[in-house]
């Protein structure tokens, strides 16, 4: 690595991160809210609930989330665990 | 023109290169998935069917229909970013391994007999094996190992089932098999099964992709998965359990992914994924689902590769592949930034790009036929991958914290493959008119309207959503230096300790009865000593030494006798 001062880049400054986040929030409010102006077709009765993709996308990556996380309770090992 | 097998020009090629060196060779290896693409497009109509005789049997080397040539396409086009890729590899081992390899997936799916098709499954094992190997660490070594038992165990099934399969009905055509056909059914069903990774078949896969080479992964990941697909769909279309099968494939592997740490890895399990969406697709068995199933194939088979070809660009500069040591590589690798996003954004089926307009129609076809749980069980699994393989691997790879290392963008001919891979995503994605035109089975579909766009987009981004949400809230597991127990667990930890405790058994066994019988010998040799016979000098135990005198001595005694005639 070279001594001279490095570029600064464009994710180093959090008022970037900021202003990407609330870009990403503003868009998800829209979709969610685009759920009760455009109408979706029905296959299933489930597809009914307002906003079902957004609660269901959301639900469901908690809830992977959260459960693969108790899973290394079971399942993680060291590194070098088949090594051994 | 049109009578000569595709695989032979891979072959040919697999031989020139070996023997040349420099820029004929990386000619040789653009030129072949060009030229056998172009032969393919222009030169073979559907319903060809040439057969060449061997040892007086009918081996079908090139029966094509719609369906083989779609695959066909397709192993041409990925040998074709992957020879890029690897442009700049000198080992001559895996150019030819690679050659061999793409050479006999294109044979296996031309294929119009069982046994023809068991010869490339072989030939695809045994190819592919060395672009693990040609890692050259122990655990490569290992690990080759472990995949070619399944590879061949899959072969010998194969074979098995082929012939059951000859004695019951009088044929060896490779068509539609079903399970109906009893064991032989069942036997080339799960040979399909291991090379499609079905669930605790799929430990070769996770196991050996990510200790093969670089460049060894990106063509690992094109051909053996996607050439069970094949065989699935022509011989078992339409059977209810890979409907069962798929969803499962498409479900556990994320978990895994989440907290997986190599991102080589985490990929590997995200291709057991989209091979669910496949099966699953079979296992439906309508024509759109079928067709589905298939453009699925097409699609991954390219955004799989543009993944783990920026994966492996990060390996090749940084020497690392681990989440937990990875960060801010957007600095300095921009392009490949940029490339692996296209191929996340892919994967995770955001509309315009490529896994969209082939993903969607294996999940219209679950509603069509009214699988409704299956059918959510599916959006799990949608959901579950833009998270893990649409997310982690650009967002810890790139992004995250940076962990300080400063390297230079990848090498250009790995940005050029990378370049073609996007943008036949990107193609695929927003003109999917192209590849419907080459699916088999005839049926109408459109991906883009409204209620799909906006139902995918919102799935997608209110998944993204829970990924900041649970960062903020510091609920996100770090990435750690960790292995995590798999079905490989049997074989690799199970079977071993089992053979071990066996053969401790066995020799703590050996020992007492030795210790029994000595002592029990010691006692009689007691006994014995005791009693009156023991007084004669011939009972007294001798030396052996003493032994072997006298007997040379008598023998001696012989020898003079006769030397001087005597006793005769």
């Amino acid at each position: 690595m070279s001594d001279e001062k490095e570029k600064i880049h464009i994710f180093d400054r959090p008022e970037n991160v900021n202003r990407l986040l609330k870009g990403f929030y503003a868009i998800c409010i829209l979709l969610a809210l685009a759920d009760f102006v455009l109408h979706r077709h029905i296959g299933f009765d489930w597809e009914k609930i307002p906003a079902f993709y957004a609660l269901y996308g959301f639900v469901a990556c908690v809830l992977l989330v959260l459960i693969a996380k108790q899973m290394r309770k079971v399942l993680m090992r060291k590194e070098d665990y088949y090594d051994e | 023109m049109s009578e000569l097998p595709p695989f032979l020009l891979y072959f040919a090629a697999a031989l020139l290169v070996a023997v040349t060196r420099g820029l004929p060779r990386q000619l040789i290896l653009l030129a072949t998935p060009v030229v056998t693409g172009l032969y393919l497009w222009l030169g073979i109509n559907p319903g060809t069917d040439v057969a060449y005789t061997l040892m007086s049997y009918e081996l079908s080397f090139l029966r094509t229909d719609k369906l083989s040539l779609l695959f066909g396409y397709l192993f041409c086009i990925a040998s074709f970013f992957a020879v890029i890729f690897a442009l700049h590899v000198q080992d001559t081992k895996q150019h030819v391994a690679g050659m061999i390899y793409a050479g006999s997936a294109l044979g296996a799916v031309f294929s119009g007999d069982l046994i023809s098709l068991f010869i490339f499954w072989e030939l695809l094992a045994i190819s592919s094996v060395f672009l693990i190997w040609a890692r050259g660490t122990e655990r490569a070594l290992k690990a080759g190992m472990r995949y070619l038992v399944y590879q061949v165990l899959s072969g010998v099934l194969l074979l098995a089932g082929a012939l059951v399969y000859y004695h019951n009905t009088g044929t060896l055509a490779f068509n539609h098999i079903g399970l109906d056909a009893g064991v032989a059914g069942w036997l080339i069903f799960i040979a399909f099964g291991i090379k499609c990774a079905f669930p605790f078949l799929h430990s070769w896969l996770t196991d050996g992709y990510p200790e093969a080479t670089v460049t060894g992964t990106v063509f690992l990941s094109a051909f053996t998965t996607k050439v069970a697909v094949y065989s699935l769909a022509r011989g078992f279309a339409g059977e209810e359990i890979m409907i069962y099968i798929g969803v499962t494939m498409a479900c556990f592997p994320i978990f895994y992914a989440v907290i997986e740490n190599d991102l080589r890895r985490v990929l590997a399990y995200s291709l057991i994924n989209q091979v669910g969406f496949m099966v699953t697709g079979i296992g439906i068995g309508t024509a759109l689902a079928l067709n589905g199933a298939v453009a699925h194939a097409f699609s991954d088979v390219i955004f799989k590769g543009l993944l783990f070809m920026s994966m492996g660009a990060v390996l090749y500069r940084v020497g690392n592949i681990n989440g937990s040591d990875l960060g801010g590589l957007y600095k300095s690798m921009p392009k490949t930034t940029a490339l692996c996003i296209i191929g996340a954004l892919s994967i995770s089926a955001f509309p315009l790009f490529s896994g969209f307009v082939s993903k969607s129609m294996v999940m219209t076809a679950l509603m069509q036929e009214n699988h409704g749980y299956f059918w959510l069980l599916m959006l799990f699994a949608s959901a579950g991958v833009f998270h893990h393989a649409g997310i982690k691997i650009p967002y810890f790879a790139f992004f995250h914290h940076d962990s300080g290392i400063r390297t230079e963008e990848a090498p250009r001919n790995m940005l050029v493959a990378m370049g073609v891979a996007a943008a036949l995503c990107i193609f695929i994605g927003t003109q999917p008119q192209y590849l419907y035109a080459l699916l088999p089975w005839e049926v109408e579909y459109w991906p883009y309207d409204l209620t799909h766009v906006l139902a995918q987009t919102q799935l997608l981004f209110f998944s993204a959503l829970a990924f900041v949400w649970l960062n903020k809230q510091g609920l996100y597991p770090p990435e750690l230096h960790s292995v995590n127990l798999d079905a490989e667990w049997f074989y690799r930890r199970l079977l071993p300790a089992g053979a071990q405790r066996t053969l401790y058994l066995l020799r703590s066994a050996k020992e007492s009865t030795l210790t029994t019988v000595t002592t029990h010998m010691q006692g009689m040799q007691n006994e014995f000593s005791k009693s009156p016979m023991a007084k004669y000098h011939l009972s007294e135990s001798w030396p052996t030494g003493s032994m072997v005198f006298w007997i040379s001595a008598i023998l001696a005694a012989f020898l003079l006798l006769d030397l001087f005639g005597l006793g005769r």
